[in-house]
């Protein structure tokens, strides 16, 4: 196989809240060949629900200015959060769209010295690991099945828009993330509004956290209802809002939920024979040891 | 902000009079990019399809209802422009094809741009303009990040200090800090 390089788009929420999903990203991609290269002085993407709701222009000029890094460096990007995905792919998407933004934004970026061209593109984990590395190569990895049930949350950003988005798949029931989950020897359990919103996204969680954390004990409940071990997920934004939302839930409600909550390189890493330890797992707030045990990495 | 404040919303069934419509506001809209917003039929599938709207009194297809109506000042003194979470399912299954999300991310501009924010999303978006991060790092952190043998500090602005004068720079220019801090 020929050598796969990106440039590793961090975000917030992923390097500053749950280090342990960049560590899991990295050590996963190292063994399956993958080089990660880091973009110095890179920013916050900045988030598509706050910045772009304030201030498109802004939101726009920020993200290019994240993008002409990579452009710098040669290389496409990835990213391991659906926020980071939307803004980054987005941008680029529209910079080949419309030469309007394109011009308004480089004289933005001019002004610090750089412009962005439009010549790279913005990628997600699963999309590396789905389109780059396949479904088929990834089982020659796995060291240990997980004897779990998952749900499989995919978040929406990740899949929508789907004009702008890569997995020519429906929509409303995708199966690609499913099928990287079942890698692991982990089961795909059906769950009612599998794919609804975490609640955390478009300001809502910083803005009217009631109704977040409502949307979020929602898809809590059913993933209990579904006896699912855990909830898997590809995104640090909903990955905060189901384990640190159940926290809050938990103190809003006096509720006991503790649902344990997986990033995909996560349970890959585990199958792949990663400690639970290397993969920043322990520092969830909701613990994970029910799961480790049931699959005997305790 | 609690959920109560919905119920301060202006009732419905007070009739409407001239001199509330912005009849510009479809148009504003459609050079934004929103082409489409005139098609809709208001057949409900964006309200039936959304999270927030399942357990608060936010209806997406009323917000378009008003749009389309040009009540501007109404739509953008509202807490239920801020209730979407951008999942985009309304947009999805629109049988219009309107960018539904787009309708509401403009809308959210036009309010921003007159100062109707959320005091909490002036407060995070400080921190975008002091560190280059939304959510920037803390101590707990740090030492989180060590534990798992990275460097403490992300290498992003947060190792940079000459890349986070560029993101201040560039937010300057493009009036977001005026946005925020006025």
């Amino acid at each position: 196989m020929s050598t796969l390089r990106y440039a590793f788009f961090l975000g917030c929420i992923m390097p500053n809240r749950y280090p342990g999903l960049e560590s899991s990203i990295r050590r996963v991609f190292k063994e399956l060949g993958i080089e990660l290269v880091d973009m110095k002085g890179a920013s916050c993407c900045p988030a598509p629900g706050v910045a772009r709701s304030f201030s498109f222009d802004a939101w726009l000029t920020l993200a290019a200015r994240n993008l002409s890094i990579a452009e710098e460096m040669g290389l496409d990007v990835v990213t391991g959060c659906n926020g980071c995905y939307a803004t980054l792919r987005e941008v680029s998407h529209e910079y080949h769209a419309k030469e309007r933004i394109r011009e308004k934004v480089n004289s933005y970026l001019s002004q610090i010295g750089r412009s962005f061209n439009g010549k790279i593109q913005a990628k997600h984990v699963l999309e590396v690991l789905y389109f780059d590395i396949g479904v088929e190569n990834l089982k020659k990895f796995i060291k240990k099945q997980l004897n779990l049930r998952a749900v499989v949350h995919y978040g929406c950003h990740l899949i929508k828009p789907s004009n702008k988005r890569p997995w020519m798949e429906s929509v409303e029931r995708p199966r690609f993330f499913d099928e990287l989950v079942e890698v692991t020897g982990a089961k795909s359990v059906d769950v009612k509004d599998k794919y609804m919103c975490c609640g955390a996204g478009g300001g809502v969680r910083s803005g009217v956290i009631d109704v977040a954390l409502d949307i979020t004990r929602e898809k809590i409940e059913n993933a209990y209802a579904s006896k699912a071990d855990c909830i898997v997920n590809a995104c640090s934004f909903c990955h905060l809002q189901f384990d640190l939302g159940q926290v809050e839930i938990n103190k809003a409600r006096n509720t006991s939920y503790s649902m344990p909550i997986i990033y995909y390189t996560q349970l890959l890493g585990l199958a792949m024979g990663f400690s639970p330890k290397e993969l920043g797992l322990h520092q969830n707030f909701i613990s994970v040891e029910p799961l480790l045990k049931k699959i005997g990495t305790a | 902000m609690t959920l109560t404040a919905l119920a301060e919303r202006p009732s419905p069934r007070k009739p409407i009079t001239a001199d509330q419509l912005d009849l510009k506001l479809p148009d504003e809209l459609i050079v934004a990019g929103v082409e489409r917003i005139r098609e809709c039929i208001q057949c409900g599938t964006c309200t039936a399809s959304c999270p927030s709207g399942r357990r608060t009194a936010y209806r997406t297809r009323l917000l378009m209802r008003k749009t389309l109506l040009g009540l501007k000042d109404d739509l953008l003194k509202s807490l239920d422009l801020w209730l979407c979470t951008t999942c985009y399912t309304c947009y999805e299954r629109c049988p219009r094809k309107i960018s539904t999300v787009d309708t509401i991310i403009t809308l959210r501009n036009m309010a921003s741009a007159k100062g109707f924010m959320i005091p909490r999303h002036k407060e995070i978006s400080k921190q975008l303009i002091e560190k280059g991060h939304l959510v920037p790092i803390n101590e707990a952190n740090i030492k989180r990040r060590a534990e798992l043998g990275l460097s403490e500090l992300p290498p992003t602005v947060h190792s940079h200090p000459e890349a986070l004068n560029e993101v201040k720079k560039l937010l300057q220019l493009t009036g977001f800090t005026k946005l925020v801090e006025g």
